[in-house]
């Protein structure tokens, strides 16, 4: 057991975990942060995707020790003062989900995926999207969504 | 999924590593964790301690200078496919870490951990013999031809920790993959380099451990052609065979990728 420091989704935290915790079972058992998903647990469906230190992660592949004094972005940090992230609303608007399950970590990725590559088109989008695995939409909403996104964030008219 | 307990540290720099590695029981070293967790978590792995060296500043580099490519060996792969130097330098080696895994691996994932690793399946050993690079460890420098040993296995020994692979820049390389469409490991990758001294084709993925194909090397050298290596076929034998795809089947996907990679590099 290790005291463990980080900074989630803009708090400080510092929490008392076993050194084989996960840091998705941290941050969902611990913190008590439910919008991060585990979908498989073997590291392909990407449903536990969030940021540390500004890079898209699969938390389920990671220990939280690993993430001592790692600034951590979750799902629930990503809306500002009750206004959705701009990825968040093309995801609703596109009919980017049907369970969503898989949104959280879909939503992570997206929104690493527009900031590194601000330019995406559709065939760039479903190979960024290669780590997320989604059972319901087929991706074609997804996809949209992710466009929709990017065109907005870069201040274009979609 | 939750692995047996383990105990954890985060080493300061090489030598600290070593000496953690050292006082370790049943060590294990930490790099990207992208195979190691995934297998630790499964119970496949069960190490006493984790010594983290991710983020060691003094392992994370990339020079080109000298017609080499120096890599540290806790580049992730995320970023050697992000340089513009590697690139430059040798497309093919940007190109083969852009492709593995997923971004989220690729975050993680680096160039020492994937080597020291040796996966069948993996991508980068298919370079690091291709290219003839060497590997830099803590205690020597170990030839490509004599690093990768088996499946899963290679020349390391005990307290051993890689720091830098160099690939010598070639005259043009290809690297054609094959993917498992689910798992996006390779059923067959080809790396294939053209230097002033000749032509290596490595291939992964077919067989239990990276391999060469002298054959191919002989033929491409006398005219690099894709029809020089048509009547070549890889022997079936000893080759993988499993839900994905037969020993026959991955035998012939190397001679498709093989080709393949004559036709970018010519």
């Amino acid at each position: 057991m290790a005291v463990v420091s980080m900074t989630v989704n803009g708090k400080p935290v510092s929490v008392e975990t076993e050194d084989r915790t996960l840091l998705v079972y941290f941050l969902r058992e611990q913190l008590r942060l439910t919008g991060t998903h585990i979908g498989c647990d073997t590291s392909q469906c990407g449903a536990c995707v969030v940021h540390v230190d500004g890079k898209a992660v699969k938390s389920c592949s990671m220990f939280a020790v690993q993430a001592e004094g790692a600034n951590v972005l979750t799902i629930e940090g990503l809306a500002k003062d009750g206004k959705l992230h701009p990825v968040q609303e093309a995801f609703r608007d596109n009919h980017g989900l049907q369970c969503g399950f898989c949104t959280p970590g879909m939503i992570m990725t997206a929104v690493d995926m527009i900031r590194r590559k601000p330019k995406l088109d559709r065939n760039t989008i479903r190979h960024e999207l290669e780590g997320n695995i989604c059972r319901c939409t087929g991706y074609h909403n997804i996809v949209s969504s992710i466009e929709d996104a990017a065109k907005r964030m870069s201040g274009a008219t979609s | 999924m939750i692995t047996y307990p383990f105990k954890y540290k985060r080493a300061k720099s090489v030598a600290d590593a070593e000496a953690l590695m050292k006082a370790a029981p049943d060590g294990k070293l930490l790099a990207g964790g992208q195979t190691l967790i995934a297998a630790m978590k499964m119970r496949l792995a069960s190490p006493s301690d984790l010594v983290d060296i991710s983020g060691l500043k003094e392992l994370s580099y990339i020079r080109v200078a000298n017609g080499v490519v120096a890599i540290g060996a806790g580049a992730t792969h995320f970023e050697v496919a992000a340089s513009s130097e590697v690139a430059r330098a040798i497309p093919a080696l940007a190109y083969l870490a852009s492709i593995i895994g997923d971004p989220a691996v690729r975050h993680k994932g680096t160039l020492g951990g994937s080597v020291a690793n040796n996966d069948p399946a993996a991508d980068y050993p298919a370079a690091v013999l291709g290219l003839n690079a060497t590997i830099k460890t803590n205690k020597r420098s170990i030839a490509s031809d004599a690093f990768f040993t088996g499946m899963f296995s290679t020349a390391l020994g005990e307290g051993e920790i890689i720091t830098e692979v160099s690939f010598p820049i070639p005259l043009k390389a290809s690297y054609q993959k094959f993917p498992n469409p689910a798992s996006r490991y390779a059923m067959a990758g080809v790396f294939l380099a053209r230097t002033k001294d000749g032509v290596r084709v490595a291939v992964t993925g077919a067989g239990p451990c990276v391999f060469r194909v002298p054959a191919m090397e002989a033929a491409l050298a006398k005219g690099f052609t894709p029809d020089a290596i048509a009547g070549i076929t890889i022997p079936a034998d000893g080759l993988n065979s499993d839900i994905h795809g037969s020993a026959e089947y991955r035998a012939h996907l190397v001679g498709v990728m093989a080709k393949r990679a004559v036709a970018e590099a010519a």
